[in-house]
Parts: structure tokens; sequence; C-alpha cells
């Protein structure tokens, strides 16, 4: 059963085409890795699925439903969560509060109710709470609740990111280069981390990752981007071993 | 999370304390007659500063036109009271006074959000100061009259309101205002709007909403990443300033007989005033926006004494505050020797 | 005929406006601040002008070099003192200071001249001419405000196009940082905008009280926020941006007195410029710059 179904999927910036007949099926609960040399798409391929650009070609499913060109909100609301290359956390907000504002629109109680505090406020502003702090155990970072965001070390913003992207209940998490600037050590704990997502909260994964240990890892199925187009698809490792796929990351 | 003496507590606390010593300091003599006209400014002032608070601090965008609120809702105010004149009891009809103000400077802060919010930084900035200035012009040639006819309108002089001469009452007379509005405003109601602004901006700030609109602030990809409404939450923000800087306003009118929209009071120099409040507070600092209010309105009274020589020094005082609390090298100063002073900042305030 | 007077005298004005403007937007493009003393240090350049050629009797062109001399170096004291210390820190915390400084720039002429309006004679002795058989006046003041707006467009241009420190302005404006790692020399270019804003606004300065003689210490102050308004309207930050926002937006408010309402006008020049930001959210010519994600 197809949870993101991607065809022909293309943009181009005034004559650059950026991405272009991009094909993808991701079963639900897979561990799908986007991977390919810098400048090949990747991420514009996330910012296409999120909504922060708007394709010139292609149709994206995801669950059965139509989310192609729609506002980057909705697309959240419909179960597509992102985390970003450069971290993007409210750094102002509290550890604490980055995830409550990921639970937006999970807890809902109107303005009105949280000026003039209605029992709606407090009952939800409590299972926000629970369900935040549930969230933080999982990444560890529960001790650090009550801490400004950007005074985190950064292997633990990148979490709090993921925790976030988490707390909007989502179909599919795209991580986008979890893995970037930790060491060995970091890094084969952020493998069992996503996987302990994948199955503690049955989640299907995209991630973009430049770390082989990493892909060779974790993900089931790869797809390799260059130029804006595919080179290769399919099974990690027969992909890892195809000489095309070998080539545009050595050269000839 | 049961404690008395959070920060939004005391900010309450400063502000009844501070009433009860005024009040105190009234009955028992002390106050020259100079402070006791202070007072109401004093108020207008504060709910001005956390309003703008909100828009600049909370939101993250920087507006140059708060005065125009203030000033939509003054006028809204004073010519409902004028209307209405003695025909109600005046504690109730200032009451509605303030709820029209408000209403009608909300309904401004979504027309002119709307546009305005769909620019970023400095653009944002000069537009909001450019809209500021529209409305205070507007006002200045607008001629506004009532008889037995209904309401006549005119920008060109009393003259062309073709009134009724004997049922007929000018309430806006171009650039002289409106004139014989009943001073209703006093301190204790002052006190008790900047009492119900730091509620409803406080309350707002720890909500879903308030989470939502600072999210905003601090990535807006990041926000609608996660399924905020930016637009929605922008608008919202800004409508709520709005609306208060409303209410400010009808205190303003209702503390003079006379209401005039000069430059001084309703300009963009006002609302550069009422940000110095806020920066100088602190950004998203509400209590700071409070302090930082009374003491820069009654510094340049303190310094009377110095006569013309007060508003160089204020200006003097405002840039060394600045530069003695923003800049690095007098942070790392403040830091080294008097660090025991201050706690290490967690957690959002 | 009387259309063509309006555009002309239109033009003297937008000719003042965009002489100021092209100090604002410089200084703009460089410290990414809005300097809301810009417009006070105008108001400095004709006092100086006003005491030593209404006052002691000097000649005009002597005023003019003490006024641009005073401004430069009142510029580059007022940054090193008051924005300096806070340009690296927050762009709000500038704007603030930037209002000290104007606070105390108009109170400081306050305390030397009183608030009372002095009468400004001009400084320009060319008496003008009239076209369509005297029905057109051009005075001498709008004759020479034009030329020298024109002249200080071209010499701008130029010297940013050709010299070192020019290209090294347009480096720091573009990323002070990766210019620092060039070798550019990030305070001087920094300090040589605020000298070359300063003393194009002691000239705006000059040139606004020989066609309007009224001068008090808050006369930079409007005039100071029309030029930023016609820099924002031409796209902050650009040079021609400024030029043709200024000449427009002195077009516009001169008609805008003459045919709709003389108390409206300043109303006008700023729904014209909403009007513009609505459409063109950067201004006429100024750059779109898209945020990476």
């Amino acid at each position: 059963m197809a949870l993101l179904e991607v065809t022909g999927l293309g943009i181009s910036f005034g004559g650059l085409r950026a991405v272009d007949d991009f094909n993808v099926i991701i079963k639900k609960g897979q561990l799908y890795g986007l991977i390919g040399p810098n400048g090949a798409g990747k991420t514009t391929i996330f910012n296409l699925l999120t909504g922060v650009y708007k394709p010139t070609d292609g149709h994206i499913i995801l669950d059965g439903e139509n989310i192609t060109g729609k506002k980057t909100a909705d697309i959240c609301k419909a179960g597509v969560a992102r985390t970003f290359q450069n971290i993007r956390l409210f750094s102002e907000l509290s550890v604490l509060d980055n995830v409550k504002a990921g639970l937006h629109n999970e807890f809902k109680y109107s303005t009105f109710a949280g000026i003039f505090r209605l029992p709606s406020y407090f009952k939800n502003e409590k299972s926000m709470n629970e369900k935040a702090h549930e969230l933080l155990k999982v990444f560890e970072l529960d001790e650090e609740a009550d801490v400004l965001a950007s005074n985190l070390p950064y292997g633990k913003q990148r979490k709090l990111e993921i925790a976030r992207a988490l707390a909007t209940d989502p179909k599919l998490l795209l991580l986008d280069e979890p893995a970037a600037g930790m060491n060995p050590n970091e890094t084969a704990e952020l493998m069992d981390t996503i996987k302990f997502v994948r199955d503690t909260f049955d989640m299907t994964i995209l991630l973009i990752e430049h770390d082989m240990r990493l892909v060779s890892g974790i993900c089931e199925r790869l797809t390799v981007l260059n130029f804006g187009q595919i080179l290769a698809q399919g099974d990690t490792a027969k992909v890892l071993n195809d000489p095309k796929v070998i080539t545009a990351y050595l050269g000839e | 999370m049961k404690k008395i003496f959070t920060k939004d507590n005391s900010t309450y606390i400063i502000v009844i304390l501070a009433y009860i010593l005024v009040e105190v300091l009234i009955n028992t003599g002390h106050l020259s007659s100079l402070m006791k006209g202070l007072l109401v400014p004093l108020c207008v002032y504060v709910i001005l500063a956390v309003s703008l608070n909100l828009t600049v601090g909370i939101l993250g965008e920087l507006s140059l036109g708060h005065a125009g609120f203030m000033c939509v809702g003054a006028f809204s105010g004073a010519i409902f009271t004028q209307i209405i004149g003695d025909s109600m009891n005046g504690g109730l009809r200032f009451f509605i006074a303030i709820i029209i103000g408000a209403v009608v400077a909300a309904i401004f802060g979504i027309i002119i959000g709307i546009p305005v919010l769909r620019l970023k930084g400095d653009y944002l900035a000069i537009v909001t100061l450019a809209f500021g200035e529209i409305i205070k012009n507007i006002i200045n040639i607008l001629y506004l009259g009532v008889d037995d006819n209904g309401f006549h309108l005119s920008t060109q002089n009393a003259a062309a309101l073709g009134l009724d001469p004997d049922s007929g009452r000018i309430i806006i007379k171009g650039a002289q205002g409106i004139s014989g509005t009943p001073t209703n405003s006093n301190f204790t109601i002052g006190v008790i709007l900047v009492l119900i602004t730091l509620f409803v901006t406080l309350n707002l700030i720890h909500s879903r909403t308030g989470r939502a609109i600072m999210s905003i602030r601090d990535n807006r990809i990041a926000a609608e990443s996660i399924g905020i409404n930016i637009t929605k939450y922008k608008l919202l923000a800004f409508t709520i300033s709005a609306a208060f800087a409303g209410i400010a306003g009808v205190l303003y009118a209702h503390n003079l007989s006379s209401l005039t929209a000069l430059p001084k009071n309703f300009g963009y120099n006002m609302s550069i005033m009422i940000l110095v409040f806020v920066v100088l507070g602190g950004m998203g600092n509400i209590r700071g926006s409070v302090i930082a209010a009374v003491v820069l309105t009654l510094l340049p009274e303190l310094l009377r004494g110095l006569n013309e020589y007060r508003m160089l020094i204020y200006s003097i005082v405002l840039i060394a505050v600045m530069i003695i609390s923003w800049s690095p090298t007098a942070k790392a100063f403040r830091e080294r020797y008097f660090g025991f002073l201050f706690k290490k900042k967690k957690g959002v305030s | 005929m009387s259309f063509i007077s309006y555009i002309i005298n239109g033009l003297s004005l937008g000719a003042v406006y965009a002489i100021i403007a092209l100090g604002y937007t410089m200084v703009y493009g460089i410290a990414k601040m809005l300097n809301f003393a810009h417009g006070d240090v105008i108001m400095v350049g004709a006092y100086v002008v006003f005491v030593l050629v209404s006052g002691l009797g000097l000649a005009p062109l002597i005023g003019i070099f003490a006024s641009v001399a005073v401004c430069t170096a009142a510029g580059v004291l007022i940054m090193m003192i008051a924005y300096r210390p806070l340009l690296q820190v927050s762009k709000l915390a500038v704007l603030i200071t930037a209002i000290g400084v104007s606070y105390f720039l108009q109170n400081v002429a306050l305390l030397i001249f009183g608030a009372d309006t002095k009468s400004f004679t001009s400084v320009v002795s060319f008496k003008g001419f009239t076209l369509a058989d005297g029905r057109i006046n051009v005075t001498g003041e709008t004759v020479v405000t034009i030329a020298a707006c024109i002249i200080i467009m071209i010499v701008l241009t130029l010297f940013i196009k050709y010299t070192k420190a020019g290209r090294a302005m347009l480096a720091v404006s573009e990323d002070a940082g990766a210019a620092q790692l060039m070798g550019v020399n990030v305070n001087g270019t920094i300090a040589l905008t605020f000298a070359i804003g300063s003393a194009l606004a002691a000239v705006a300065g000059v040139l606004l009280c020989s066609s309007y003689p009224s001068l008090t210490p808050y006369t930079g102050s409007m005039p100071g926020i029309k030029a930023f308004v016609a820099a924002v309207f031409g796209g902050i930050g650009s040079i021609p941006g400024a030029f043709i926002g200024g000449l427009l937006l002195g077009i516009i408010e001169i008609l805008g007195k003459a045919y709709i309402s003389s108390q409206m006008a300043d109303a006008i020049v700023f729904a014209v410029l909403i009007v513009v930001l609505l459409v063109k959210p950067t201004g006429l010519l100024g750059k779109e710059v898209q945020e990476k994600v």
C-alpha cells in the first residue's frame, strides 16, 4: 500500500530545470533514502513535497489525497512533517514550547478561551504538556524542557527538530540531512533513534543523507538523484553497487 | 506550576502597588498638580507600549504607525461621546466609547494589516508609518456635523456641511478637531484599563495562539511547516495590538476637553516614542514595557528643573542606555564585574 | 502652462529629496539601518550656512564648503559614537539610538538658535529665466538644485563603479563578512559611506532652505522622512532607485498640492508609496531576495 506516490514531479527556476520527471512510490512504514551529489535537487524535492515551492509539473498523492500545489500549512495538516538542513527551531521559545507549537493542530482551543482561561484552555494545555513531555522523553530531551531552544547543543537541536515534526502527528516524516555535523557515535545513536521512531510511531520516513553508513544501515530503498534527474532507484544494496551511482559520486 | 511570584504576576503587583502608592500620595497631599496631570497620560503610554510590544516584540514586525490606531480610537470614541451627549449616564457612555474605540481601531488594524503584513522588515515599517500619517492627515481635513436630518460629512469647511441652523451641531471641525468632550478619564479607570491590557496580552502570549505568533517571529518557514496559518496569526496579533491602541486613544481623548490630530500626539513621532519604550523595556518583555513607559515619561518631568536642557539630557540618556544595555563590550564588562547581579536566562520570559 | 510650472517645481523639490535619499539609501545599503537622524543632519547643514552667510556675511561658497565639512564630521562622529557599537548587534537598537541622535541634534539647535523660524537667505545669486513669453518662471534655485542633483548622481555612480573605495562599498553592502575576509576595510568603508551621506545631506539642506527659506530646529524632520519614503519607493539600497524615487516624489507632492488638496499633499505621497509597495514589494528598482530553505 503506497503512502506517497509522486509522478512526473518537476520545477523550473527561470531557465534552470532544478528537478525533472521525479517519480517515487513509498510504502507505509518504509525507511526511504534520497541521496545524490550536492546540488542534485534533493532539498528542492523536499520543498516541493512540503509546498514551499509550487511544482511546475507532476502530482503528489499522499495516502490517496492529492496534495500537489497546496499550501505548506495545509500539507502539514494532510500529514507531511519535515526537518531542515540548516536547523530551524523557534530559538526564543523553550524546548517544551517548540514541541507544543508542533501540537498546534492536535490540541485546539480558541484564542478567546486562551485569553480568558476557559476550561478548554486548562484541559488542552494539560494534554499538550503530557504529550510534549512524552515526545521529549523519546529524544532524551525532557531534562531540558525549560531551556531556550537556542541554548541547546547542536546534536540536541537536531533531535528537537525531529520531536517537533513528530508532534504534528504526520503520516510521512521528511528528514533533511539529520546526521549533518554529527560524529560517528552520535550518528550511530541517531540511526537507533530513527529506527525507534519508525517502529514506535509506525512512521514512514524519507530522508536525505550524505553519510553512507547511515544510509546503508537503515534505508530499505533508495533513490539517487543527479542533476535533478533520477539516476537509480531500488533496494539499497543494489543501488549502492550500481556502477552509474559510483561514477556519479566518485567520478570516472 | 503553582508559583505566585511569576514574572506575569509581578507585573500586576507592580501596577497595583504603584496605584496604591499614588493614591496615598494624592490623599496626603504629596503629589504636585503637575504630576497629577501626568497620571492618565502615563496609563495611556503604558497601554500603547504593551500593545505595541505585541506587534514588535511578540510578532516581530516593526510597526511605526501605532499612533495612527490610537488616533482612530480617540476620534471614534470622542465622536460617540459627542453624539450621545447627556442622554446617557457618563460612566456607561464612557464604557461604550472605549468599546467603540477598540472595535474601530481593530477594524482599521484588519484593513491595514491585510496588505501591510505581506511586506517584510523595513518595508513594513515605512508603510505602517505612511498609514499612520495618512490617518492623521485625513482627520485634519474632516468636518462632521449632525442635525435633525442625520450626519453631514465634508472635507472642505464647516459651511459645506449644510447643517440645519437650529438643530445642527458640529462634531469635528477640521484641524480644530473635537472640542468639549467630557473628561471622563481618571487615574483609576486608566489603571483598570492597564490591568485589562496586561491580562489579555499576557494570557494571549502564554496560550496556543501566543505560541503560534512567537513561532512565526522566530522562524516563519518552520512555523508554516508545522501547520501554523501565518496570515491568520499575524493579522490576529496586529489587530489585537491595534484595538488596545484604540482603547489608549479613547482614554487620551476623554482626558482633554479638546482633541486635535497634531504631529505631536498622533504623528510618527508618537509612534517612534512608543517604539522607544518597547525597545528599551525589552522586546517581548511586557513588564519591561510598563516600566520603560513610566520611567521615560517621568524622566523629562523629573528633569524639569533643568529647563531647556531636559530634552537634551533625555536624548543623551537614551543613547547611553541603548549602548550600555546592548553593546557587546558593555555586556562583557557588566558580566565580568556585576555578573552576580544577573541570573542566567532560562526558558521563555 | 501652469502644469509645466508645477512639473518644474516638482522636479526642483524632487531633486532635493533625491539628494537626501541618495545618502539615505547608501547608508541603508551598507549598514542596513534606518537612520532617523539623517534628516536632522540637513538641518545642521542649513544652520551652518545660516550662521556664516546670513550672520557673518561670508561668501555663500565658503558657507557651503563649511557646511559640508561640518556635516561630514558630524556624520562620521555620530556613526562612531552612537551606531558602531550596536551595528552588529541589533538593527532595532541602532534605530533607537538614531532616534536619540535625532532628538539630540534638534535640541542642540533649539538651545543655540531658539524655536523661532529663521529666514534663510538663498545662496543662489543666479536669477533664473522665464519660458514661453514669461508665462513660466524658472528660478535660479530650481536650476541649481536640479543641476546639483544630476551632477551628484553621475559622480556617485562613477565613484562606485570605478574607484576602489566605491567597489568596497558595493562589496560591504552585498556581504560585509565576505568583504572583510577579502581584505576590505569594513569599518573604514562604513565611515566613508556615512561621510558621503552626511555631505549630501548638507548640500540638500542648503538647497532646500534656499528654495523654502524658513529654518527651524525641525526643518529636517519631514524632508528626512520623505527622503526615506523616496528611497523605499525606488527600492532601498538602489542608487538609481533613490534618484528616480526622489524626483517622482517631488512631482507627486507638488501636483497633489496644486490639484487635489494642499493639506493632503503628504497623505497623497504616502498613499502612492503604499500602492507602489503593494504592487512591487521591494520598490521600483529593488531586488527581490528569496529566503533559501
